[in-house]
C-alpha cells in the first residue's frame, strides 16, 4: 500500500492540534475565572490581590504562561491554516445557501468568533498584563501587594471598555458553545451514553463561565463591588 | 390529477465544462403537475427546450428511486432540497409554491468538477473507495451464515453505516467541503465487521490520505452533512474514524 502522510499534516490531525489546544485554554479559563472571581469577596481587593501575587510569583504559573501563549498562537495559527484550506476547497460559491436548515450558525461562524475573541485578547493583555509585567502597577494595597484590582476599577471605570469586553465575552461564549463539544467529536469521542452530558456540560460552561467573566467589568462600573 | 398544476421560474446554473466560467439561465416551467418528481419536472422542462431547438439543462440521475446517489442538485440553498433524508429524484413538486422561484445549482467543491451544467465528477470518491474501501484479505468459501458472531449492535451500525449511497450531499452541505460522513461511512461499514477488521488499520490510514489529496476540506463539526444526509448517516461515524485514524498512527509498526 502507498505511502502514509503524517499525523499532524493529516486533515484529522489538524483538527486534533485545534481540539487540543482548545481544551487547553478551556483549562485555563477556569482558573482564571476562578481567581478573578475573588473580586466579589468585595473586599477592596484584598483576595484578589493575594491571588493575583500567587500567580504573578509562582514559578510554575509562570512557566505555564509559556505554555498559554504558545497554545493560543498555535489554536490561531491552525485555525488560520484550516480555514484557508476549506475555503481553496470550494473556489466557486453558492449563490444562495440556507445554511440555517442544517447547522448552528455559530458553528459555522467560529473563524470569525474567534477573530473577535484574538482582537479582545490584544485589548485585554494591553490593559493589564503590559501594566502588570512590563509598565508596572503603580500602588499597593493594604497587605503590601501589588494592588492589580486598583488598576483594575481604573480600567473598567470607561463605559466603552465594559461594553468592549461584555461583546467579548458573548463572542467567547459562542465559540465555547460549539467548540466545547466539538473537541470531543474531533478525538473520537461520542458514545451514546456520554455525549449528552459532554454537550448539556460544554453549554452550562459556555454559558456560566463567560457569564461570570463579564460580571466584573459590570460590577465594578456600576460599584456593585468597590 | 391535473389539478393544481403550477407555474415555476427556474434559476440553473448552466456551464459548458470544468474550466468554462458558470452562469444562471432562467427557465418558465409552466403547466407542472405537483405529483411530479423534481426530475421529472426537469425533463419537462427539457422537452420543451430540445422541441424549441434549445439545449437541454444537462442533470446526473439514474435510478430515480433514492439508492444511486446520481442526482446531485443543490436546490434553493440545500443539497437535494428542501426535505430531510431524501434524494432529489425522492423530491416532490409539491414541496414547492405555484410561482415560486427556484434556484438550482451544482454540488460546488474542489474535489467535484463541473462536467456540465448540473453534472459533476465524482471520481474522488471512487478513489478514496480504491485507496481502502474494500477487504482483499482471503475470506475462504460461503460459510453457515452463523459462523461468525456478530452482535445486533455491531451489525446494526454497520448496515446503517452501509447505507450511504455516495451521493455527496455531505460534501456540498459542508461550509469546508469536507468528505468526512461519506469517508467514515465507509471506513466504518467494514471496521465494525469481523472480516474489515482485519486490514482496518491501513484501509483508514489510505482512505483519509487519499481523501486530503483529493482537495476536500478540514470538517469543523458543524453537523450540516448529517442533517442534509439522504440515507441519515450519523456523525458517530466520524467520530470512529477519528479514533481509528489515531489508534492506527500511534500503533501501525510500519
Ligand atoms: C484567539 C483567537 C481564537 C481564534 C482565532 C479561534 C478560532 C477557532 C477556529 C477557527 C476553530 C475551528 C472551528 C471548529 O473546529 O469548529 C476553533 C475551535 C475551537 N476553539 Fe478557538 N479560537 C480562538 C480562541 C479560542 C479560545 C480563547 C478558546 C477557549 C478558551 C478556544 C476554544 C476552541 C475550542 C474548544 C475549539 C474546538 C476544537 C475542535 O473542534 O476540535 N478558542 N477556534
Ligand atoms: S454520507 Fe450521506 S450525504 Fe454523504 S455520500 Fe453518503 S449518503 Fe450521501
Ligand atoms: S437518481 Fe438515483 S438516487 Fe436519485
Amino acid at each position: 500500500m502507498s505511502k502514509k502522510a503524517g499525523f499532524l499534516s493529516s486533515s484529522i490531525g489538524k483538527k486534533f492540534i485545534m481540539g487540543i489546544t482548545g481544551l487547553f485554554l478551556i483549562s485555563f479559563l477556569v482558573v482564571h475565572c476562578f481567581l478573578n472571581a475573588f473580586i466579589f469577596f468585595n473586599d477592596g481587593g484584598l483576595m484578589f490581590n493575594i491571588g493575583a501575587h500567587f500567580m504573578a510569583t509562582n514559578w510554575l504559573i509562570r512557566a505555564m504562561e509559556i505554555v498559554l501563549f504558545l497554545g493560543i498562537i498555535l489554536h490561531i495559527v491552525q485555525a488560520l491554516v484550516l480555514t484557508l484550506e476549506n475555503r481553496k476547497a470550494r473556489p466557486v460559491a453558492y449563490h444562495s445557501t440556507n445554511g440555517a436548515a442544517n447547522s448552528k450558525w455559530y458553528s459555522r461562524s467560529m473563524g470569525l468568533l474567534g477573530t473577535l475573541i484574538l482582537m479582545f485578547l490584544i485589548i485585554h493583555l494591553a490593559h493589564f498584563w503590559v501594566v502588570s509585567r512590563f509598565t508596572g502597577i503603580p500602588t499597593e494595597d493594604a497587605n503590601g501587594h501589588e494592588d492589580l484590582y486598583a488598576v483594575m476599577q481604573v480600567t473598567f471605570s470607561q463605559l466603552w471598555v465594559v461594553i468592549v469586553y461584555v461583546l467579548a465575552m458573548i463572542s467567547l461564549a459562542y465559540h465555547l458553545m460549539h467548540g466545547f463539544q466539538s473537541a470531543f467529536q474531533t478525538f473520537g469521542l461520542n458514545h451514546k451514553k456520554y455525549t449528552p452530558l459532554i454537550k448539556a456540560l460544554g453549554l452550562w460552561f459556555s454559558i456560566i463561565v463567560p457569564l461570570i467573566f463579564a460580571l466584573m467589568p459590570i460590577a465594578m462600573y456600576a460599584g456593585w463591588v468597590k | 390529477m391535473s389539478h393544481g398544476n403550477m407555474n415555476l421560474t427556474l434559476k440553473v446554473w448552466k456551464q459548458k465544462n470544468k474550466n468554462e466560467k458558470g452562469r444562471f439561465e432562467t427557465y418558465d416551467a409552466k403547466g407542472i403537475s405537483p405529483d411530479m418528481s423534481f426530475l421529472e419536472m426537469f425533463d419537462v422542462v427539457n422537452e420543451q427546450l430540445i422541441s424549441s431547438g434549445k439545449e437541454p439543462i444537462a442533470f446526473d440521475h439514474d435510478c430515480r428511486e433514492g439508492i444511486c446517489g446520481m442526482c446531485s442538485m443543490y436546490i434553493n440553498g440545500r443539497p437535494h432540497g428542501p426535505k430531510q433524508g431524501i434524494t432529489t429524484c425522492q423530491l416532490h413538486m409539491r414541496s414547492f409554491k405555484d410561482g415560486d422561484t427556484i434556484v438550482v445549482e451544482p454540488w460546488r467543491s474542489a474535489a467535484f468538477p463541473v462536467i456540465k451544467d448540473l453534472a459533476v465528477d465524482r471520481s474522488s470518491f471512487d478513489r478514496i473507495m480504491s485507496a481502502g474501501g474494500f477487504v482483499s484479505v482471503n475470506t475462504g468459501n460461503v460459510k453457515d451464515a452463523n459462523n461468525i458472531l456478530i452482535g445486533k449492535n455491531e451489525a446494526d451500525e454497520a448496515f446503517n453505516a452501509a447505507a450511504c449511497i455516495g451521493c455527496g450531499a455531505c460534501v456540498a452541505a459542508c461550509k469546508n467541503s469536507s468528505a468526512m460522513l461519506f469517508v467514515s461511512a465507509k471506513v466504518s461499514q467494514l471496521a465494525l465487521l469481523p472480516q474489515g477488521q482485519v486490514e482496518k488499520q491501513d484501509r483508514v490510514l489510505n482512505m483519509v490520505k487519499q481523501m486530503d489529496e483529493e482537495g476536500f476540506g478540514n470538517c469543523t463539526n458543524t453537523g450540516a452533512c448529517e442533517a442534509e444526509c439522504p440515507k441519515s448517516i450519523s456523525l458517530e461515524n466520524i467520530a470512529r474514524m477519528n479514533r481509528e485514524y489515531l489508534g492506527a498512527t500511534l500503533t501501525q509498526n510500519k
